[in-house]
């Protein structure tokens, strides 16, 4: 019999001293950075590693996400991919030793015009051939699925049904980040903490190491993962990237009694929501229109998803906000990542999951550690590069997932 | 967030639409140009932390485009 996970453990990780040089070199201890060294460890047997960060672990978007997690996306890129992660997610909490409080109570996404109809159901069908589980909920089935929905044909965008995927739903990001970190530690994976690279040792063409606040540390291979500051650090190494920098603004109201048992999303009016376990509403919508790196976004914007909320929710008009916050998203032309080889050996980049890679951790530490390990893409990501710019093949999720996240 | 639009003034970020990044020049010889040079043109722009130049139409006031430079992480911004 499969044995409980740790609900929490007392020990998470040591707090090293950089080493002068490591086989790989990490750079961001974020969700995706620290599932990578995991899996460069446990797949791999690479653990002459370290994971530097500039902030303290896990602080980054890790910590700002919204934590929904589905994998039914338009693309079979996409669907692969995110379906990957979907197959981890579901057996995490026992691999990490470590209750991530996954919890697969259905992620559905609200339409409301015809053409959102037409587009949902495109979706489904593509879902169901990729092998991804979707099916089509019409305004009735909406409402006995989660009750506290409005489907009263007076809204002003009245809901004409909804796209449910049972097996999306939430995790608690925070755990996930320290479940990857403490194991990875276990294996020898140096995390290190307030240590900020400033940038690189080239030798030709060639990456050899990266100079931090700490010091010089030398390198086998230099992976980065910085989400919201990829283009800083790769201009860095003379690397241009497409990527744009945004906030991305969520909320929380106060702990409430249990009134929302799955996730609902809504594209066009345009809000998302969950209930957090321990009780409150987590909201978020779209990303702020203007490059940003302050982590602040404007106020208009909260106040809009708050409006779409009560319209959609009316028992929530009540409800309070109790913070708001911003993470910087790092945004590709295609609302796709780029993940593997750049034209700087030794050099990897893994970027551009934008408002929505928190569903992706664990498939793109598991693939991103594949191309450190073997100097090659894994199938999953092969698609995902940087040259798909130039020959056109774009992965374009743009509008096709429903909604951003 | 104020931005100040040099007709109208300052006004709340809302009123405006975002142009992104400015200062993107189009291909001076386009029949020349290769997929590596239309790739950078289309899809590749500056994202800096710092100061940048960029784009601004004021929408829902004068609707006429102009160009600031914003600190992207004040977000101060002086004039173009
Ligand atoms: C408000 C919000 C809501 C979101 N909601 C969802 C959602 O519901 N579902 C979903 O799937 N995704 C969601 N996302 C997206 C998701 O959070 C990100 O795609 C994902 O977290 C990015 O990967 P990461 O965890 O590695 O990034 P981060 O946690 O941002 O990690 C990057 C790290 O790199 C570090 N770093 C940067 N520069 C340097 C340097 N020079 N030296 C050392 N370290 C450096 C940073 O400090 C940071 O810790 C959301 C994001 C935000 C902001
Ligand atoms: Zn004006």
């Amino acid at each position: 019999m499969m044995r409980e996970p740790h609900p929490h453990p007392d020990h998470l990780w040591r707090n090293p001293e950089p080493k002068r040089s490591y086989d790989v070199v990490i750079v961001g201890a974020g969700g995706h950075g620290l599932a990578t060294a995991y899996y460069l460890a446990k797949n791999h047997g690479i653990t002459n590693v370290a994971v530097l960060e500039r902030g303290w672990l896990a602080g980054g978007n890790m910590a700002r996400n919204t934590t929904v997690i589905r994998s039914n996306y338009l693309w079979d890129e996409s669907a692969a991919i995110y379906e990957h992660s979907l197959k981890l997610w579901e057996h995490l909490s026992e691999e990490l030793d470590y209750d991530i409080l996954f919890s697969q109570r259905g992620v559905l996404a609200l339409v409301h015009n015809q053409s959102g109809v037409r587009e949902a159901h495109r979706r489904i069908n593509a879902n169901r051939l990729s092998g991804i589980d979707a099916e089509w909920l019409t305004p009735a089935e909406v409402k006995a699925f989660c009750p506290i929905v409005n489907i009263s044909p007076d809204l002003r965008y009245p809901v004409m049904g909804g796209a449910l995927q049972r097996r999306g739903g939430i995790a608690k990001h925070d755990y996930v980040a320290w479940a990857f970190a403490r194991k990875a530690d276990q294996m020898g994976v140096d995390l290190i903490q307030n240590c900020e690279v400033t940038g690189f040792e080239l030798a030709g063409d060639r990456v050899v190491g990266v100079r931090t606040n700490r010091g010089s540390i030398a390198a086998g291979k230099v992976a980065l993962c910085a989400a919201g500051h990829s283009t800083v650090l790769a201009s860095m190494a003379g690397l241009d990237l497409p990527i744009q920098s945004h906030p991305l603004q969520a909320l929380v109201s106060e702990l409430l009694e249990p009134v929302l048992h799955c996730v609902v999303m809504s594209n066009a009016v345009h809000v998302y929501v969950s209930q957090a376990h321990k009780g409150e509403l987590v909201m978020g919508s779209g990303m702020d229109p203007y490059n940003s790196y302050a982590q602040r976004g404007s106020p208009h914007v909260i106040e809009f998803q708050l409006a779409a909320a009560c319209e959609l929710f009316p028992i929530f008009s009540r409800a309070h906000v109790l913070r708001t916050w911003a993470g910087i998203v790092d945004i590709s032309p295609d609302a796709s990542p780029i993940l593997g080889l750049t034209p700087i050996e030794n050099l990897l980049v893994n970027c551009g999951w934008g408002t929505g890679g928190f569903k992706a951790t664990p498939a793109s530490g598991w693939v991103y550690a594949y191309t450190i390990a073997r100097g090659e893409p894994h199938a999953l990501n092969a698609p995902y590069t940087l040259e798909r710019f130039s020959t056109g093949a774009l992965i374009d999720e743009h509008g096709a997932a429903g909604v951003a996240h | 967030m104020l931005i100040p639009c040099p007709w109208c003034g300052e006004r709340e970020d809302n009123e405006f639409t975002y142009g992104g990044p400015a200062q993107v020049a189009y291909p001076s010889d386009p029949e020349a140009a290769d997929d590596a040079s239309w790739a950078r043109y289309v899809f590749f722009r500056a994202n800096p932390k710092g100061k940048l130049a960029e784009r601004w139409v004021h929408s829902a006031g004068c609707r006429r485009w102009f160009n600031v430079v914003r600190d992207t992480v004040t977000h101060q911004i002086t004039p173009a």
